[in-house]
């Protein structure tokens, strides 16, 4: 605090000075052009364009260069992958995938599914914006359609995998992003057993067990 | 039926009799605040102005009454309405220009440069729960916004738009401002008090203690106006003071331009502006005495801290800036356009209203930008810092402001030319000011390596 007249008028010349100075600078940013880059209407690539080579993004699996192996399964530390093999009915000899499921939404995105992978089927792409009002809509269905494992040739040393992200951009593209989530299992009728007491209408929704199968069914 | 017994004040289904009684209580001052207390203020108003020139001959006592009641009513409605909308425009202009200043793209999603992202804020606010914590005083809860609205509001009545733009023409008129947004302070106070909640409490008393204080350098301020114009009026004081900048009080006098200083800085501390926003610090406090409000009593608070940035500015350009003031267009040129009183003017008067409202509004705005320019420049004072920039600096300059200008109307009375010598020595000094400060701040620019660049605003 000022004590004498000298560092009072001191005080009130770095005031004035410094309040010169600052609106100064606020104005000049004020006449100058924000740097901010607006997201994602005005980027002048597509931001997964700018990613590096290696980023970590959503997981692809192209089927057809799919062992069926169930390395990814084993490898994936939190079970956000579920494979199901079946025989094909057709042709006894033929396996097929039923059912290859990842969950985005739990996935770490550690990449140790994509290590033991023998072909490369399963890769890490760029995507990244699968932002979604259903959280069940983050659980890929690479089988939605079986499709048969992939034989390696004894002395392959390529694997034909479709250039990463081109199977994976087409179904972000497809869907909404307010798209209701799969019921992934019918949902069971209401087991009413004679001797049990009603229940209360509010107390256990009728909406909980199909919920509830949902919810079991993509967790291995 | 297994309830948790009601909360006290809460507008669910209060269960025992004493709840039930307290919330009909609460609901019954909260009607009779609200309405009985504007009820009354109209009723005496309609009752004591006098309005009986534009009024065809031949209406019966009752007729004119109730047209006046009417008019009124209309007038009222129109003033309130423009403060919230000003208020809510405000906040969209604000948030741009903040965001530039922080060169930043901001509030552009909703409606064409997001100008409708203060109606979206003010919907999304009016559709929340209206909630009162559990040992509030319900009360005192509820009737505290309606204090804050009311000191509000009431500054419109004076506010002059132009040269008969204005509700009513107190012959008090300063002394009228000074006093009403008192009340804002009162309904803080509540506020703080009644949330018992300590991040409110701390920032009413806060607020009771800035604004307190600092209406003593405002008050002291504002007084070198009245001084120079020999009147309280507000449409008085504009008329005493001419079109040109070199005929407003603040550059006629050099007491007044230390005065226009102070003044200016003791509205933002009033206001609750930064660098003076202590009450609502939300680093320390949350937000200080607003801390527990809800939906449309929180949109009250923000709806008068936005409008009083209009109020500020209107009254700062009034006592100091010269108002509606039109160049060329004298008192004897709207006398001329007026034609005879009684009867309903011509257009040339209307545009000559219209004109000198522009004028007013373009100041208003001028001002009102600075301010918000301060707002993001400038960062939060400490509490004793606040306290002696008050009392240590503001206090002393005023009155020496308040002494020199009865000294200098001496001067003036005896040397007229002095006046206008000054108004034009200071007008050219503003302007050699604002080249420096313009030049500054080009080089601010061109030193980070970039050049003036107004697209995308």
């Amino acid at each position: 605090m000022a004590q004498n007249v000298r560092a009072y008028a001191a005080a009130v010349g770095t005031t004035v000075r410094s309040i010169w100075h600052g609106m100064s600078v606020t104005l000049s940013h004020l006449l100058r052009r924000p740097v901010t880059v607006q997201y994602p209407d005005r980027t002048p690539l597509p931001v997964r364009d700018t990613l590096p080579a290696r980023y970590r993004g959503i997981l692809e699996v192209d089927p057809a260069i799919c062992t069926g192996c169930q390395a990814c399964e084993r490898a994936c530390p939190i079970n956000c992958i579920a494979i199901t093999l079946e025989k094909d009915p057709a042709n006894p000899k033929q396996r097929l995938v039923t059912q290859f499921d990842i969950d985005e939404a739990k996935c770490m995105y550690c990449g140790l599914c994509v290590e033991p992978c023998p072909t490369g089927s399963i890769q890490h792409t760029r995507e990244f914006e699968a932002s979604s009002a259903d959280l069940r809509t983050l659980t890929f269905r690479w089988a939605e359609k079986p499709f048969p494992v992939y034989k390696v040739a004894k002395d392959a040393t390529y694997y034909p995998r479709a250039p990463l992200g081109s199977i994976l951009r087409p179904m972000l593209e497809a869907r909404r992003w307010d798209a209701r989530g799969p019921e992934f299992l019918p949902p069971e009728p209401p087991k009413v057993t004679p001797d049990a007491p009603p229940r209360a209408p509010g107390a256990a929704g009728a909406a909980a067990p199909s919920r509830a199968a949902a919810g079991k069914e993509h967790k291995p | 039926m297994n309830q948790p017994a009601a909360l006290p004040g809460a507008p669910g289904a209060p269960t025992s009799p004493a709840a039930r009684r307290r919330a009909r209580a609460v609901l019954g001052l909260t009607l009779a605040v609200g309405v009985g207390l504007p009820g009354l203020l109209f009723g005496l108003i309609v009752a004591l102005t006098p309005l009986r020139t534009v009024v065809p001959a031949g209406w019966s006592e009752g007729q004119v009454f109730l047209l006046h009641a009417v008019g009124l009513a209309v007038l009222a409605v129109v003033l309130v309405t423009f403060g919230a909308v000003v208020s809510g425009i405000t906040v969209w202009w604000e948030m741009r220009v903040f965001a530039r200043m922080s060169s930043r793209v901001g509030y552009n999603r909703v409606g064409a440069g997001g100008f409708l992202q203060w109606v979206a804020d003010a919907v999304k606010l009016l559709l929340k729960e209206d909630l009162v914590p559990a040992d509030a005083d319900a009360v005192l809860f509820r009737a505290a916004p309606y204090f804050v609205i009311v000191g509000f509001a009431l500054t419109f009545v004076v506010l002059p738009f132009g040269e008969s733009l204005v509700a009513a023409d107190l012959n008090v008129g300063v002394l009228y401002v000074l006093s009403v947004t008192a009340l804002v302070v009162v309904g803080i106070l509540i506020a703080g008090w009644s949330s018992n909640s300590k991040w409110s409490l701390f920032g009413g008393m806060r607020s009771a203690a800035q604004v307190i204080s600092y209406e003593i350098p405002a008050g002291l301020a504002a007084m070198v106006p009245v001084l120079m114009a020999g009147t309280l009026s507000m449409q008085d004081m504009i008329r005493a003071q001419g079109a040109w900048p070199w005929e407003w009080n603040v550059f006629t006098n050099p007491f007044a331009l230390v005065a226009f200083v102070v003044f200016f800085i003791a509205q933002l501390a009033e206001g609750n502006r930064t660098p003076f926003d202590l009450p609502e610090a939300e680093s320390e406090l949350v937000a200080g005495y607003l801390s527990e409000y809800s939906s449309f009593r929180f949109a009250i608070y923000f709806l008068v801290e936005f409008g009083n940035l209009w109020v500020m500015s209107a009254i700062a350009v009034t006592l100091f800036l010269g108002g509606w003031q039109v160049p060329f267009v004298g008192p004897e040129v709207y006398a001329a356009a007026r034609g005879a009183p009684g009867s309903i003017p011509g257009a040339g008067w209307w545009g000559l209203q219209v004109l000198s409202m522009v004028v007013f509004v373009v100041k208003t705005l001028a001002v009102l930008n600075l301010i918000v320019w301060i707002r993001w420049t400038l960062p939060r004072i400490r509490v004793d810092q606040m306290m002696s920039l008050c009392w240590k600096y503001l206090v002393p300059f005023a009155f020496a402001c308040f002494v020199g200008t009865l000294f200098w109307q001496l001067l003036v009375t005896a040397a007229p030319w002095a006046a206008r010598a000054t108004g034009y020595a200071l007008t050219a000094g503003f302007l050699v000011t604002a080249f420096f400060f313009l030049r500054l701040t080009l080089r601010n620019v061109s030193a980070a390596g970039d050049r003036v660049d107004l697209t995308n605003w």
